[in-house]
């Protein structure tokens, strides 16, 4: 379940990245770098077990809590875009503990990124049911 | 006549939006159609000024409700060439037309080993309610295929229609490819062995003009949205013989003729299939969209929606890496771009403001049957659409391409 997202990359690089980045061209380019930093899933992680519904995209994810009392998670999805805003979501929510995960303000964060429209129950690729699932295994 | 379209735009306000920056290019038109002022009017008009409820009271607002309401009943017989009114039945739109008939004729007419033969293309509306038919009744569900070229196999439809089929149940155009079925020659078939034929023609009556009578069909089934007209509003066309013989499938009020605590008689078609206080306002700015297509030259809107597919597909077949899918006759036109998942590809043309569909286009089984496990692109014409629409899709998959 190793990537950077959570650790190396976390939401503060996320920010700077997207404040430099000029108009939605620059925007989308970035997410499409940061799919290529997301390394796929393993393929028996990507099994109807750990997929996630409402998406037009097929998603993945799957989650453990270390000793350490922190969360790991690890996402994918065959859109590229997709998987751009998993490494955005990632970033924010891997390596965090229950209570930083349930504090996070997600809606303030793609706001900020200039992505809100993504979360929109509406928009069909299920990055609002992601979040949810994160949220809801690490508060199980 | 020649048509301006851009004077013609000016009729849909929705259309003169900015979306992300960009002027709106709106071709999603085979999930929904835009809707021009008189649809519009109708509505406010019919909420402002006779909002009353129909059949029942006998004061004025009443009496004007109920007499715009059945008028709009007649000027949708005409628009479909029905032989009368009380063959037009009010339902919420195709879905529930065709549930109707699942339920009145599927549930009480079929029984074990009877035939219900729908085609590989068809949208779920038009699959499910009979495989849960065959389910209820031991009917059984047989499939058109498709041939080579992802139309539909006329000769296996040949073969499939047997004695044993009692219902033909079949799209006259694709949503998903935008092809259209040879429904006349398939209907012919059907009552050759004695079948009854339903046509679902949510995608068709938009795009062009629907004669119910020379089709032969049994029933014919349409939304009002895709045409132009408000959601909710649909309607299902039956011939008088089943309608006669059909039981309600709905109860309660609107729908009786005489009701005591024992014992109830029911109404006379379409009546007896409208329970309750029925999409009014609907109805009527249905009657408006069919007044305003009237007024227009529809033959010219024809060849320019033709000109803009024909244009439309020359653009997409000059790339190297687009693959059309299947034969696009008559609005909808889908694509997959090698390599690139159709989410990625719609989601930067909605930052360039250009609306398009992606995925199974509630089509599932003919996104299986075609191998597309992530379904496709689908832009979607309507006559109000322009040549600039289209020269702006094709220059968004190049932008899209370039970043991706």
């Amino acid at each position: 379940m190793t990537h950077p997202f959570g650790t190396e990359i976390t939401d503060t690089e996320i920010r700077a990245l997207f404040a430099a980045a000029q108009g939605w061209e620059a925007r989308y380019k970035q997410l499409i770098k940061l799919a290529r930093q997301l390394p796929p899933m393993a393929d028996e992680s990507r099994v109807d077990a750990n997929a996630i519904h409402g998406c037009e995209s097929q998603a993945w994810l799957v989650g453990e809590c270390g000793q350490d009392g922190r969360w790991q998670f690890h996402c994918d999805s065959d859109a590229r875009i997709v998987k751009g805003l998993m490494a955005v979501v990632l970033a924010a929510l891997s390596n965090k503990t229950s209570a930083e995960i349930a504090a996070f303000d997600m809606d303030a964060y793609f706001e900020e990124l200039q992505l809100l429209s993504h979360l929109s129950p509406s928009r069909g690729n299920g990055l609002r049911a992601v979040v949810s699932a994160i949220k809801a295994k690490a508060g199980s | 006549m020649i048509v301006d379209i851009r004077v013609l735009r000016r009729d849909f306000p929705t259309l003169a939006q900015i979306v992300n920056g960009h002027p709106l290019v709106y071709l999603d038109n085979a999930a929904t159609t835009q809707k021009p002022q008189p649809v519009l009017d109708a509505l406010n008009h019919y909420y402002r000024d006779t909002n009353a409820n129909v059949h029942r009271a006998s004061h004025a607002l009443s009496g004007q409700a109920t007499r715009a309401f059945e008028q709009a009943r007649e000027k949708v017989a005409r628009f479909i060439h029905a032989p009368s009114p009380s063959e037009i039945i009010w339902t919420r739109g195709t879905t529930e037309a065709i549930n109707l008939v699942a339920f009145g004729f599927g549930r009480h007419f079929l029984q074990q080993d009877d035939e219900i033969l729908v085609s590989t293309s068809e949208h779920h509306a038009n699959i499910v309610p009979w495989q849960q038919v065959a389910a209820a009744t031991g009917a059984v569900l047989k499939i058109i295929p498709l041939s080579g070229s992802a139309e539909l196999d006329l000769a296996a439809a040949e073969r499939l229609i047997t004695p044993r089929t009692r219902l033909l149940a079949i799209g006259h155009v694709s949503n998903a490819l935008g092809q259209v079925n040879p429904v006349a020659e398939l209907i012919a078939m059907a009552k050759a062995v004695g079948a009854v034929t339903l046509v679902d023609g949510a995608q068709a009556v938009g795009h062009f003009p629907v004669d119910v009578q020379a089709l032969g069909c049994d029933f014919y089934a349409f939304s009002g949205h895709k045409m132009f007209a408000p959601t909710g509003i649909g309607v299902l066309y039956g011939k008088t013989e089943w309608l006669e013989k059909m039981p309600p499938w709905q109860t309660g009020g609107e729908m009786i003729k005489t009701v005591s605590l024992e014992h109830t008689t029911f109404a006379e078609p379409p009546f007896k299939f409208e329970a309750g206080t029925p999409n009014i306002a609907g109805a009527i700015a249905l009657g408006a969209a069919v007044d305003y297509l009237q007024g227009l030259d529809r033959a010219a809107l024809q060849r320019h929606e033709h000109g803009l597919l024909t244009q439309l597909l020359n653009g997409l077949t000059a790339m190297d890496d687009i693959r059309v899918i299947g034969r696009p006759q008559a609005g909808s036109v889908s694509f997959v771009m090698d390599e690139v998942h159709p989410q990625d590809l719609a989601t930067l043309l909605d930052m360039q403001g250009i609306a398009v569909r992606t995925g199974h286009h509630c089509a599932m089984p003919l996104m299986q049957a075609l191998g597309l496990k992530n379904g496709t692109v689908r832009a979607s014409l309507a006559f109000y659409n322009t040549e600039d629409d289209v020269a702006a899709l094709l220059a968004g998959i190049d932008k899209a391409r370039e970043l991706l």
